[in-house]
């Protein structure tokens, strides 16, 4: 496909892309930029740190979910499913209001809470943000990585058990990677539909990317180009996803081929 | 008022000194441009999938880039360039050629917003649908002399039925669940009226999960019809 020459079409659209991208450029102000350049990268980090750390630690909380879901005792089955449908049935944004200004507004009337050592973290808003990015993707990932243990095929674990192998390593040895390896797909879309729940998080005073543009906005009274470069650095951050996402399940499957 | 020690069933009663009226409004609006951005949506993504399959070149690479920008970019985003640049493009424009102020209300944005990325989630539901209906299905129906429409009507969409109601049933949810980011540009859908109710009654548990409550009905409710349709489009099937 690269070597193959472009067809004339394709030539005509990327020119009028560089064109509209030239004109955005060189008519429209982008002064601001200078002035604002360690608030944006302030705020892209958080957006960063935010898609990481939550994602990781969903993944981690989904292991579990979706394990109970497949084996587990009927209670933690049926508390695991009811989680996943609760965090799937309401919107985010519901959940982190939940979150911060429900729950928040209970932790000052506990006895005790003002002097503990958490106070002073539950009195800002990223443990909050945090906490609810992470649960979201619990709940989506979870329903996600029980069709990949229940889907992982039952002659290979009968096989492991023959071997004579403990439960916890069958799981840490067979069934956890082979489900791992049948979800992988799908990680690519929920990366990116992770990244596009962050900015939720600028609606409790978390100063993310989304939150730094919309200072912007209100400073300078500008109206498309602070929404136009950040829909952009979205649209990066979203391609950069992609391209990690090709690359690890590329070195998932040589690793288990060559093994 | 003093709402501090009226009980949870005072607070959520329907006449004005309880917020329980205030809440379904919410809800209705939030049904209503989710209803309206989701039947526009699915008309995008007709015509979407339509000429992703048998587009020209061009259409298929513009298609390909709304598909793929607008799955990129958070729906909070596009909500704001939405709400705040489109209207003003078009006061510049109809200014230029000598027309009044044109005004988009929130609820017609929210529509819009949800039915642009509602239709490019949609196309590709549908694309991958058609695409699994066997072509001699339509290539009998051509054969027998119907028209274009007649063959869509006919044997395209029952045909692609099954494979695109779990992928559309999905997106009515997500719909849902979208018209909450409308709070953020003040529309006083379901999310917003919870959190007016919350801050002032200083209730803040209470209307919050109030509104958890219904948006998980809501969803538990559409499962139960999407499942009732899924029944009814895959009768007859092998593995229905």
């Amino acid at each position: 496909m690269a070597e193959r020459r472009l067809p004339p079409h394709r030539l005509l659209l990327i020119a009028v892309a560089v064109l509209a991208i030239t004109l955005i450029a060189l008519h429209m102000r982008w002064g601001w930029l200078v002035d604002y350049r360690d608030a944006i990268l302030d705020g892209l980090w958080l957006t960063l740190v935010l898609l990481v750390t939550t994602s990781a630690a969903g993944l981690l909380l989904a292991i579990p979910l979706g394990l109970v879901q497949v084996t587990g005792p009927r209670p933690l089955a049926w508390l695991a499913q009811g989680f996943c449908t609760l965090i799937r049935g309401t919107p985010l944004l519901l959940q982190i209001w939940l979150l911060y200004y429900g729950l928040g507004s209970l932790f000052p009337y506990l006895p005790g809470m003002r002097q503990s050592w958490l106070w002073p973290y539950l009195i800002e808003s990223w443990p909050y943000a945090f906490a609810a990015l992470t649960l979201s993707f619990a709940g989506y990932e979870g329903e996600v990585m029980r069709g990949g243990f229940a889907g992982v095929p039952k002659g290979e674990l009968e096989a492991a058990r023959a071997l004579g192998m403990h439960p916890l390593t069958i799981l840490r040895r067979i069934w956890l990677p082979r489900a791992v390896q049948r979800v992988l797909p799908t990680l690519n879309g929920e990366l990116i539909i992770q990244l596009k729940a962050t900015p939720l998080v600028a609606t409790i005073a978390a100063v993310d990317t989304y939150a730094v543009f919309g200072r912007i906005r209100q400073e300078t009274y500008m109206v498309y180009e602070p929404l136009l470069l950040m829909a952009l650095i979205y649209l990066v951050l979203a391609g950069l996803i992609t391209l990690a996402c090709a690359a690890l399940e590329r070195g998932w499957s040589d690793d288990s081929g060559s093994r | 008022m003093n709402y501090r020690d009226m009980s949870m069933g005072e607070l959520l009663a329907l006449a004005p000194p309880g917020w329980g009226g205030a809440l379904l409004d919410g809800l209705w609006l939030s049904l209503q441009v989710a209803g309206g951005g989701y039947l526009l949506g699915l008309v995008i993504g007709m015509a979407g999938a339509a000429g992703k399959l048998s587009g020209g070149p061009v259409i298929r690479d513009l298609l390909a880039c709304y598909t793929t920008g607008i799955r990129a970019v958070p729906e909070l985003v596009l909500i704001l360039l939405l709400y705040f640049a489109v209207p003003e493009a078009l006061n510049r424009v109809s200014a230029m050629i000598g027309l009044g102020e044109v005004s988009i209300g929130p609820f017609a944005s929210g529509i819009a917003v949800i039915a642009l990325v509602q239709g490019a989630y949609a196309t590709e539901v549908m694309r991958g649908a058609i695409r699994a209906i066997p072509r001699g299905q339509i290539e009998a129906a051509h054969s027998l002399g119907m028209s274009p429409a007649k063959t869509f009507r006919r044997i395209t969409l029952p045909a692609m039925l099954p494979g695109a109601l779990p992928g559309l049933s999905n997106l009515w949810l997500i719909a849902t669940k979208d018209t909450a980011l409308l709070a953020v540009v003040g529309f006083t859908e379901l999310t917003l009226a919870a959190r007016q109710a919350a801050g002032a009654t200083k209730h803040h548990l209470l209307f919050l999960c109030a509104a958890g409550v219904l948006y998980l009905l809501v969803s538990l409710v559409s499962n139960l019809f999407f499942k009732a349709l899924e029944r009814r489009a895959t009768r007859g099937m092998p593995h229905g």
